[in-house]
């Protein structure tokens, strides 16, 4: 137990240890040069098994063929939901440890969780028409992760709205902590209300309830929108980092008065 | 403390027009929707309770962007900030005041506007304490989009934005146990109770987080 516990705190520190280290942003360039072209090679091969096994699997003996949706759906939709979950974690890293990075990553993962949440929206909405017979249902599930689609829009228009890095930094924040509320809701949505959407099938404790052949290529797909993911939020800090420093030097050489957009 | 609500009455009060705004917005949603859906009584009677509230909401909304503005204008935000007193206890008592002038007015003229659409009498009272006890929680969650948007010269639209997707649950609350008032078999008394822990549960987060983001804007 104790060695368990040392363990522990050994991984939590050399975590925090590489959090400081990458507290310098030439640095994490650096990083996220060498990173990016490996993390697009592997979610390139894990999207092409993924795909793959998805268009090789068995038709469901209910659903048929739009069952292949599930491969799109669930992992966009779960990436959504994490990818909040990596801005709520930057805003703590920004109103608590002022990592300057921690808030270039919030407003870096925001259109991305954006894109995520809007192509869980449309692929559900695909696959709820031949389903449920309808495009779109008021349902807790499905309303709650609109909610979300709406926060994500919020924040996107927050950040837009304040020019100065800083002030924007600490707001965005702030909405995002607060915002988060809703990422419990959508998660436990289908379990409190009577919803039309299936309740949660892959984390069950125990066995999960769907079977091997569909279950593979959906974890595979999850593991490709992960990468993906990480992948595209360390290329939008770059270029955040990059528009940061072009600012800087605009705002140096006087240039910033003469109505250009930042 | 008391001398900060007394404050906060006293200078919306002598300001005037910022309670009567809100309520003549509120008329002009009510007014508004038997021209949108026609004017059958049956139809309103049924919608009405979810009409007041929808109502309420977006003229609590509309004056939320006056909670920090004026004080942040004329310099006082940076007294409040550099108090003794913990900030989290100001901003809660700047809500309390702030609803009291804003809302509660919309509160008390809810039973007119609940007969112009023809909603029953017992769909009134519970309209009237669902909304007494459901709209703080909007003002204490609208503090933190008030807070954040301080800075910014026009706010107003942003706030709505940033906080209309966090005041949804009391929305489905609030309605939710105004119908279980006017239908039988419907339960009352669990959305209602959701309803009340909403509101105290984010007079407790609101002024938190606005504290922290006042706080940071200021220095």
């Amino acid at each position: 137990m104790i060695e368990n516990t040392k363990n522990n705190i050994g991984i939590w520190a050399r975590l925090g240890a590489w959090l400081t280290h990458m507290a310098n942003p030439t640095r994490f360039m650096r990083f996220a040069d060498r990173t990016i072209p490996y993390l697009a090679g592997l979610s390139l091969s894990l999207f092409a098994i993924g795909l793959y096994l998805g268009f090789t699997a068995p038709q469901d003996y209910q659903q048929g063929a739009t069952v292949q949706i599930m491969f799109v759906h669930v992992p966009s939709a779960w990436l959504a939901m994490m990818c909040f979950s990596v801005m709520a974690v930057s805003g703590i890293g920004t109103l608590v440890w002022r990592h300057p990075l921690a808030d270039v990553s919030l407003r870096a993962a925001a259109p991305i969780g954006l894109a995520f949440t809007f192509l869980a929206l449309v692929t559900g909405s695909l696959w709820g028409k031949p389903m449920w017979g309808a495009w779109w249902v008021w349902d807790a599930r499905l309303t709650s992760v609109f909610i979300l689609f709406l926060i994500y829009i919020g924040i996107i228009a927050l950040s837009r709205a304040i020019e100065e890095p800083t002030t924007a930094a600490r707001s965005l924040s702030v909405i995002t902590l607060v915002g988060w509320i809703i990422i419990p809701i959508i998660k436990f949505s289908v379990k409190w209300w009577n919803t039309l959407h299936q309740p949660a099938s892959v984390s069950k404790l125990g066995a999960p309830s769907m079977d091997a052949v569909f279950l593979y290529p959906l974890l595979t797909m999850a593991l490709a929108f992960t990468v993906l993911f990480f992948c595209l939020h360390f290329m939008n800090m770059r270029n955040e980092i990059l528009r940061r420093r072009l600012r800087v030097l605009k705002i140096k050489s006087g240039q910033l008065g003469k109505g250009s957009a930042v | 403390m008391i001398a900060l609500f007394k404050r906060e009455l006293l200078i919306a009060l002598r300001g005037g027009g910022g309670a009567l705004t809100g309520v003549i917005f509120f008329l002009c949603v009510i007014t508004i929707v038997p021209f949108g859906i026609g004017p059958d009584l049956k139809l309103l009677s049924q919608i009405g309770p979810a009409v007041l509230w929808i109502g309420a909401l977006l003229a609590t909304l509309l004056g939320l962007d006056r909670l920090f503005q004026q004080d942040k204008e004329d310099g006082s935000l940076d007294i409040l900030v550099c108090q003794e007193h913990a900030l989290t206890w100001l901003i809660f008592v700047k809500c309390i005041a702030h609803w009291i002038v804003s809302t509660l007015p919309l509160v008390i003229a809810t039973p007119l506007f609940g007969l112009m659409l023809n909603v029953s009498p017992m769909g009134i009272l519970a309209s009237m304490v669902t909304l007494f006890v459901g709209t703080p929680a909007i003002t204490f969650i609208g503090a933190v989009g008030a807070s954040v948007t301080v800075t910014l010269p026009r706010g107003g639209v942003l706030i709505a934005i940033l906080v209309l997707p966090l005041v949804i649950p009391v929305l489905i609350f609030g309605v939710l146990s105004i119908d279980g008032a006017i239908n039988e078999p419907q339960p009352f008394t669990a959305p209602f109770l959701i309803l009340c822990a909403f509101t105290l549960f984010t007079s407790v987060l609101g002024p938190l987080a606005a504290s922290v983001m006042l706080r940071h804007s200021a220095d």
